[in-house]
């Protein structure tokens, strides 16, 4: 049994500090341990590195959140909550957009595929609310060039964050 | 997770005391508001001004809290902030509750009862 380990042991950062002097681009390897915690602080590395783009409210609440989605997905599913896989995060940003690429060994998307994540009829009585099912939407809503990819056990998820926003 | 609450003629507000509602503490959340529902008056106002960040988890912790008060009872929100009130309007959630501009609105004409 593994010991339950919340502290940022597994956690690595390292900035891409060549890129960091030039026009706020830059980049951020993060390899995180699969569990909500991490997730959570794994978030606000990235927002700490991320800080030198002056990013608004707005577009960090964006990154913030469409990054969480596919963490949390990769928990709950890729690795089905039982804490023993790592994630890891390629973040390349510059003042107009960031990619990110995230990566697990956990199971497979169901079909091989990115799920749809089609808006849910609301229309319903309070008791037939979805409580669940909201993530992939979000991620759609959000994201451009959303790409996934199964190789050697391995899943790979791309996609695209442009800011909206001047600063 | 921290909910404090207070009581009015009729209503109770619950103040979210954390800045999120995410995947760490979203079943919480929904355990602590069904006890605050379950023992609540008729309206009960959410006040989630203290919250920064909102997950979907977090999004469906708040429509479970919802699913869960008593059919006589409402439960509505008041201040969200802008990153919270997003999440809502992408999944079209914020047709589904009675969200007021912030607690003091929600609240205005109540009596308090303490």
């Amino acid at each position: 049994m593994r010991p339950e380990k919340n502290s940022d042991v597994s956690t690595c950062a390292s900035l891409g500090d060549d890129y960091n002097h030039h026009g706020g681009n830059g980049v951020l390897r993060l390899i995180i341990p699969a569990n909500d915690r991490s997730v959570r602080r794994g978030l606000q590395t990235i927002k700490s590195s991320m800080s030198n783009l002056s990013l608004s409210q707005d577009d960090w609440s964006t990154v913030e959140l469409v990054i969480a989605e596919v963490l949390n997905n990769i928990v709950k599913h890729a690795y089905s909550a039982s804490d023993t896989g790592l994630i890891e995060a390629h973040l390349n940003y510059s003042k107009e957009t960031l990619d990110c690429t995230i990566i697990d060994t956990g199971h497979s998307m169901p079909n091989g595929e990115i799920p749809k994540g089609a808006q849910i009829d609301l229309t319903c009585d309070i008791a037939d609310l979805p409580e669940g099912g909201f993530g992939w939407l979000l991620i759609h809503q959000l994201t451009r060039e959303l790409n996934y990819a199964r190789r050697a056990n391995q899943n790979t998820l791309s996609f695209r964050l442009p800011f909206a926003t001047e600063h | 997770m921290k909910l404090n609450h207070k009581d009015f003629d009729n209503a109770r507000l619950v103040t979210i005391c954390e800045n999120r509602i995410d995947a760490v503490c979203a079943i919480q959340f929904k355990d602590e508001m069904r006890k605050l529902t379950d023992a609540g008056p008729r309206r009960v106002v959410l006040d989630m001004s203290q919250v920064e960040f909102l997950d979907s988890s977090g999004l469906g912790a708040v429509v479970a809290a919802l699913k869960a008060k008593k059919a006589e009872q409402t439960l509505e929100l008041a201040s969200l902030q802008p990153a919270v009130q997003k999440v809502f309007h992408l999944t079209r959630m914020d047709t589904v509750f009675a969200i007021h501009d912030n607690a003091t609105s929600a609240m205005a004409g109540v009596a308090d009862a303490s």
